[in-house]
């Protein structure tokens, strides 16, 4: 079986199937759960049984439960902020590319200035400002997520707007907007694609950690990076709460770093076996 | 030196595709006696390249030698281990490639890297190699050429880099050289010396040598006999005379005569008398500070070849940037159809942007690869006509039609279409704007001559069913003698010469249109020893 016209290999496979995964549970969770995401049917904590899977957290809620229901959260919310960091960074760093000259300048330095402070600070600052709303979550992740989606594009941009279909583009008197859209998009889509799932790895794994310092996905939601902060104490009892969390939060990464993995592998061969592979 | 011996043997060979195993080259038998040079011709694709690497023992990414043997001083390549390849590379065997600036490492200066090759395989002390490198740089008449060792790859010219490559190849005394179209990416006055030093070099140290190219005129110059190839496969060998004179294959006749005599007629004959539709005043132009056009006029008449030759930096290329809007000139005014032409681009009306097209020398990346040439040709036709969807269609198989492209080509993307039919969409592009003025920057030169040659005929006679206005933009004298009714030429960024083509290729010309002119290889195995007795007999003169 090909998929973008290439046949990927096991691993790109076992990535694939992870991500499937990790969607269907994220689309049909509710249908699949055992148990409502804040409903109490344990103990603190207990273990695995034919009841409840992976046992209990915190406060008696099912661990499964709040796995799946967690899922759609973190998948949720990642994937809408690497949409949204996906089409400012991309508008944003063509338009730059195409238009150069102060335009370009102007949204470079201040985007430098952003790159400058970081991140996790930046992000921290925000929130507390802001108070942490899923939508200000995805936003203020979006835009900070955004300037390192920029500085990609631009250097795409700049490699094909230099191009001479592109020239005859803008001496056929070609809007930008559809220079951008129709000459250059089609043409930086391969590394875009696979720049996608390492920005979503990255915004997914990001998220985990606000909510992992209490300022991400506020309870009463399930989210994975929430519940391996709420369960860590468990780790001092020798149980396993945390880690199923922890878990499914390193699977998906790995997963779609399998994938993307694969989608660079093909990038990087030259231009003449690309066809033949 | 024993001249019956064989230094380099190969039979049979064959390569293949690594994956899908198609045949590149096929049943492939090439002998080299000692001091022999062997020219291998043929279009692009011919396989000439991938010989010449073979004959290392080497192929490209994704190519595998299936068969065959390849003997260098009778060893047979293909049986050492690597460190066998190693040892017979670079110093029984050594290749030159075709673009010497891509080939040299920018950040070690060219001594280090003409000396690497003896010292990795411990035949010379780096005293012994740095001496034997400036020896090289002097008989390759380069620069200063003590001191030429010294500079890094940027600082020295296209020409000068060919040569110090050649110096390179000849590091450690081969017995042959590969050269890969040593001279093709060289202006033609640039070319000429580099010819004349690489069949010096070659007789000097008695080197057997494959010389790639896919112009006969250049091979007929240093080569002892011609292997034309076609598909991987062997059309004809000959020596030189015999196969100039009488090439017993089709192919090969074809193309003699591409290049001979036939081909220099003039397909153009009056002068256009018509209004003039455009007219560029005084121009100068520059980059930066840096000025590369000054005071140019010139004027095209309606129906008109206009050809603007010079070689690379004179300026020709900018002119062309300046008439299409996207290089402001500096000073100095352009008419177009009696009316003043805003200089840059953003203040020209959409009909302005209409009427003046540009086919560029490169289809490959002239064309989007992501577009259909339905799209591609299809959308000029609704940006400038804002025709509907039926009608783009019907419009864009008139033009397919009209650049002699079947109507099924309209699904297809560049990477199914050859060279030729490429630049084929790009002037449908053109056309699709129905302009009054295409400037056509080297629209051939990156064609194999056979389909230049076609792409030849179809401009001339666009222009006369469309009563175009062609500014030619080459470096090939060949094509301006032929379909240019008044020719420019062009050094340092000032017109040397303008006027009826003919008038210019008759003289008195200017020394450096002469110098242009008589620097164009003719399709004769002694031309090239003609120019030099000439300059000899010139230099005992003066």
């Amino acid at each position: 079986m090909k998929i973008f016209g290439h046949k990927p290999p096991l691993t790109a496979w076992i990535g694939l199937a992870i991500i499937a995964l990790n969607l269907f549970v994220a689309i049909f969770g509710p249908l699949m759960a055992p148990y409502s995401q804040s409903e109490s049917v344990g103990g603190t904590w207990d273990v695995s049984s034919i009841k409840m899977w992976l046992g209990a957290d915190q406060i008696g809620r099912d661990m499964l439960t709040r796995l799946i229901y967690g899922a759609r959260m973190t998948i949720g919310v990642a994937l809408a902020t690497t949409i949204i960091s996906f089409s400012i960074g991309i508008t944003l760093g063509f338009s730059a590319a195409v238009l150069g000259g102060w335009v370009d300048t102007l949204i470079s330095r201040l985007v430098d200035v952003i790159l400058s402070i970081p991140l996790l600070i930046l992000a921290l600052i925000i929130l507390g400002v802001f108070g942490s709303s899923i939508p200000v979550l995805i936003l203020t992740i979006a835009v900070l997520d955004s300037t390192r989606v920029f500085r990609l594009a631009r250097a795409l941009g700049m490699n094909l707007t230099v191009l001479e279909y592109v020239e005859a583009a803008r001496l056929r008197g070609e809007r930008t907007w559809w220079i951008i859209r129709r000459e250059i998009l089609p043409n930086a889509s391969a590394p875009l694609v696979s720049e996608f799932g390492l920005r979503f790895c990255f915004n997914f794994l990001f998220i985990a950690a606000l909510s992992f310092l209490g300022l991400g996905i506020q309870p009463p939601f399930a989210d994975w990076g929430g519940m391996v902060r709420e369960n860590s104490a468990a780790i001092n009892f020798g149980l396993l709460a945390p880690i199923w969390p922890a878990m499914a939060i390193s699977v998906l990464t790995v997963g779609v770093n399998l994938v993307v993995d694969w989608l660079l592998s093909i990038e990087a061969r030259p231009a003449g076996v690309q066809a033949e592979l | 030196m024993n001249d019956g011996k064989y230094v380099l043997r190969i039979n049979n060979l064959r390569l293949e595709a690594a994956i899908g195993g198609a045949v590149i080259v096929d049943s492939i038998d090439l002998n080299l006696r000692a001091g022999e040079v062997l020219g291998l011709i043929g279009e692009s694709g011919a396989g000439k390249s991938t010989i010449g690497l073979a004959s290392m023992g080497y192929a490209r990414a994704g190519v595998h030698i299936a068969g065959g043997s390849i003997e260098v001083d009778g060893v047979e390549v293909r049986a050492l281990d690597a460190d066998g390849r190693r040892n017979v590379r670079g110093r029984r065997i050594a290749y030159v490639a075709q673009s010497a600036s891509a080939a040299f490492n920018p950040a070690h200066t060219i001594m280090d890297q003409v000396c690497e090759a003896p010292l990795i395989h411990g035949l010379m002390t780096r005293t012994e190699a740095q001496a034997w490198a400036r020896h090289l740089f002097k008989s390759l008449d380069l620069p200063e050429p003590e001191t030429f060792g010294a500079r890094y790859p940027h600082q020295a010219s296209g020409g000068q880099l060919q040569r110090a490559m050649a110096a390179m190849a000849m590091s450690c005394r081969p017995a042959i050289l590969v050269l890969d179209e040593p001279t093709t990416a060289l202006d033609v006055t640039t070319q000429i010396e580099v010819l004349i030093l690489l069949k010096s070099l070659i007789r000097e140290y008695k080197t057997a040598a494959l010389y790639i190219t896919h112009d006969l005129a250049v091979v007929a110059q240093v080569a002892d006999r011609i292997k034309v190839l076609r598909h991987g496969k062997e059309v004809e060998e000959g020596l030189v005379d015999a196969v100039l004179q009488a090439p017993t294959q089709d192919y090969t006749s074809k193309l003699v005569a591409v290049r001979g005599a036939a081909a220099h007629e003039r397909a153009v004959q009056s002068t256009v008398k018509s209004d003039t539709i455009l007219k560029i005043e005084h121009v100068d132009a520059s980059y930066g500070t840096f000025k590369v056009v000054s005071d140019v006029s010139l004027d095209v008449r309606r129906g008109e070849t206009v050809a603007v030759v010079g070689e690379s930096g004179s300026g020709k290329s900018t002119l062309a940037r300046i008439v299409t809007g996207l290089l402001p000139p500096t000073a100095g005014t352009i008419t177009f159809k009696g009316q003043a032409l805003p200089k840059a681009l953003k203040d020209r009306s959409k009909v302005l942007k209409r009427t003046i097209q540009l086919v560029y020398q490169i289809p490959d990346v002239a064309l989007n690869p992501r577009h259909t040439l339905r799209e591609t040709i299809g959308r000029p036709v609704s940006f400038y006509f804002g025709l509907g969807s039926a009608e783009v269609t019907r419009r864009t198989q008139e033009l397919l039609e009209l650049v002699e492209l079947p109507q099924a080509f309209m699904t297809r993307r560049p990477s199914e279409l050859s060279g030729g039919q490429k630049q084929r969409v790009c002037i449908a592009r053109a056309l699709a704007a129905k302009p009054d003025l295409i400037i056509l920057d080297e629209p051939t030169s990156a064609l194999d001559p056979l389909v230049a040659e076609e792409i030849l005929k179809l401009l001339r006679r666009l222009q006369d069913e469309l009563s175009l206005s062609y500014v030619l933009i080459t470096h090939d004298l060949d094509v301006v003698h032929r379909i240019a009714h008044r020719t420019a030429v062009m050094l340092k960024g000032s017109l040397v010469a303008f006027g009826e083509t003919d008038r210019i290729f008759q003289g008195p010309y200017h020394p450096y249109t002469e110098k242009l002119i008589t620097a164009v290889p003719v399709m004769r195995s002694d031309w090239l020893d003609g120019v030099l007795a000439k300059r000899a007999a010139a230099h005992l003169g003066a």
